[in-house]
């Protein structure tokens, strides 16, 4: 067991230190903090932006690139967050409260090591964790039949609507609404096209980069435009990029917590970054001698939620390599990527093309290292990156939102599909109804219903297949439970604080 | 009417997803709903719109019984304008060429900023960015979209 882990981390550090690989894992390191760095721009709407530079690529090449643009995106949000107290993502949001201070300080360069010190060591042990419990993971997940797959998804998607803000059933109709979107097209089993009005665009399907850049590109742009404050750049000039001795006191035990926290959160469905940052700094907060200057400037409230993020992100991989299911909006984008390429994504990947499996896991290591190199010296570059005013910085996302979905298929048709999502993703987000679901829900529909038909087939229509069989039930339980406790009143006052934090 | 609505935001949503549930349903069942061991084209989408229907019911019946916040204001403006600059883009393209599209999307998108306002460096920067463009999307990676469109006879 443990031998052949050495071997297939050999093989995937082979496959990723090819020199295409390495290149395209740079370039989208790169990129990825170059435009995750822009106020404004999160993950999700970074990665669809690029994910059309992807297609070309070899599916191996394509998933690490994309992997790295992840990375990258995260870490530049993180460096949004400390330098002008906007996070461009969700997950970020707990590192400005400590990161800006500092930078307020004058220790912004302190701030922006650290996170990059807890993001690597993190990124690190989560390499080493995905390695060690993916193939065991991936063995049960190869039993399950299509019942289980289907309880399955409904447990990722039930949970996924715990991390949404506002109102549980909101977060449920947009669910079933992604779904009924992500169905729109020919039907595998009947041929029949289904919601296509009749439109040959629409025979297959939407594809999900024209939703996901429409609501989250689109949309937040619509959202920023709303609110447009004028951001203060505190630093013109970060320094001060070294950590000494002291600091690395301080920060290795928040930093060991936090990797701790955030790989066990990141593994849970409708888990990952954002809740593992929170957990990690509320943890904290609680167990830190230099408890009384968090939120005035403690390195340890940088490094912890840091770590967490980190892990958290990474760890969400593993859901999404071993079973095919999506965690969160991002990991929702690359089993969309994966599917474009002709991967099935599931537990056979790991087996039919060990390759690319160990490939994207050795390369996750690869752009933390990558990360760090590249970050810190650059630092320059992502302040003056930073400092763009908005509405300079708008029409040109927009530009590239535009011809990124036009070379999907080099039709005007997905442009206007990506407006209206657009425009819908601003509606949605004025009536407090996350997107996040209804992308999960996108990517997952017609998967779900094929697992469904399967199921109900195979038990010749009865619904008891999903109860009898001990996993499927045991999931459907879980998705009970999860509901359960989201709804009830003490549960539901304590995930209003933990978003209140960050308004 | 309004004093029936006591939380904008549920009841809007229920309407929502209640008339896309409706509509969906409704397109539905000209798909063969089969059974449930063999399950037609229909079957799931009827399912899903049906669930759809009645979150949109829950919500509209909070939206009317619960007090909750109000709508906010809705940016009117900034939401039309990059839709429809988007769309001009998308409209133009071929007929126009990348050039004038971009020009269009690039000013037409600026001017959803309350900042917006003709100078030489904005300008300078989208002439830039066009450059750019044409540059990399049409030289470099060859994507199938015309410098001047059929407009101007290519």
């Amino acid at each position: 067991m443990d031998a052949s882990i050495f071997a297939n981390l050999w093989l995937g550090l082979q496959t990723a230190g090819s020199f295409i690989n390495l290149f395209y894992c740079l370039i989208g390191v790169f990129l990825g903090t170059a435009i995750g760095v822009l106020p404004g721009l999160g993950p999700v709407a970074t990665i669809a932006m690029l994910l059309p530079i992807t297609f070309g690529l070899p599916p191996v090449t394509s998933l690490i690139m994309l992997a790295g643009i992840f990375y990258g995106a995260q870490y530049g949000g993180s460096t949004t967050a400390i330098l002008i107290n906007l996070p461009g993502e969700s997950s970020s949001i707990v590192t400005a409260l400590d990161g800006h201070e500092m930078a307020k300080q004058g220790r912004a360069g302190k701030a922006l090591a650290t996170a990059a010190w807890a993001s690597f060591f993190a990124g690190t042990v989560t390499t080493i964790l995905i390695a060690l419990f993916s193939p065991p993971l991936a063995e049960v997940a190869l039993k399950f039949g299509p019942a289980e797959y289907f309880s399955l998804m409904v447990l990722g998607l039930v949970a996924s609507v715990v991390l949404a803000h506002g109102s549980l059933m909101h977060a449920l109709g947009m669910i079933v609404f992604g779904l009924l979107l992500g169905i729109v097209g020919t039907d595998v089993n009947s041929g029949v096209a289904r919601y296509s009005f009749d439109l040959p665009e629409l025979i297959d399907g939407i594809n999900f980069v024209v939703v996901a850049m429409g609501v989250f590109g689109l949309g937040e742009i619509i959202c920023n435009l709303e609110t447009e404050t004028e951001r203060s750049l505190m630093v013109k000039k970060v320094s001060g990029l070294m950590l000494d001795r002291n600091d690395f006191k301080a920060i290795a035990a928040p930093v060991l917590r936090g990797t701790f926290l955030g790989s066990i959160l990141g593994i849970l469905p409708g888990g990952g970054a954002m809740l593992s940052s929170f957990a990690a700094y509320a943890f904290e907060k609680k167990v830190s001698k230099n408890a009384a200057n968090f939120g005035k400037g403690a390195i340890e409230g940088v490094a912890a939620p840091e770590a967490a993020n980190n892990a958290g992100a990474q760890a969400s991989f593993i859901p999404m390599l071993t079973l095919g299911i999506p965690s969160n909006p991002v990991m929702a984008l690359m089993i969309g990527a994966m599917i474009i390429q002709g991967i099935q994504p599931g537990p056979s990947v790991m087996v039919e093309q060990p390759a690319l499996f160990w490939g994207l896991v050795a390369s996750m290591w690869i752009g933390n290292v990558m990360l760090v190199i590249l970050n810190l010296p650059l630092i320059g570059l992502w302040v003056k990156m930073v400092s763009v005013p908005y509405h300079l910085l708008f029409p040109a996302i927009l530009v590239f939102c535009c011809i990124g979905v036009f070379s999907l298929s080099n039709a005007s048709f997905d442009i206007y599909f990506m407006a209206i999502f657009g425009l819908a993703g601003y509606v949605f987000r004025k009536l407090e109804c996350e997107p996040a679901p209804m992308l999960l829900g996108f990517i997952l529909g017609p998967m779900m219903e094929e697992f469904l038909r399967r199921a109900l087939l195979l038990s010749k229509g009865s619904a008891m297949v999903f109860v009898t069989r001990p996993i499927s039930a045991t999931m459907l339980v879980m998705a009970a439970l999860v509901m359960v406790s989201v709804m009830l009143p003490a549960l539901r006052k304590k995930r209003e604080e933990v978003f209140v934090e960050d308004e | 009417m309004s004093s029936l609505i006591k939380s904008p935001k549920d009841f809007w949503t229920g309407v929502l997803y209640f008339g896309f549930g409706a509509i969906a349903f409704w397109i539905a069942r000209d798909y063969a709903f089969g059974t449930a061991s063999r399950m037609g084209a229909g079957y799931f989408p009827t399912v899903l719109s049906g669930l759809l229907m009645f979150f949109g019911v829950l919500a509209l019946l909070r939206g009317v019984t619960q007090r909750g916040a109000p709508f906010g204001a809705f940016a009117w403006k900034p939401a039309l304008i990059i839709t429809a600059s988007t769309l001009a883009f998308g409209l133009l393209l071929t007929r126009a060429g990348l050039i004038v599209s971009l020009i269009v999307l690039i000013f037409g998108s600026a001017s959803a900023s309350a900042k917006f306002r003709f100078e030489w460096r904005a300008t300078l920067l989208a002439l830039g960015l066009i450059a750019f463009c044409v540059l990399v999307f049409i030289k470099g990676l060859g994507l199938p979209m015309p410098l001047f469109g059929s407009w101007f006879g290519e």
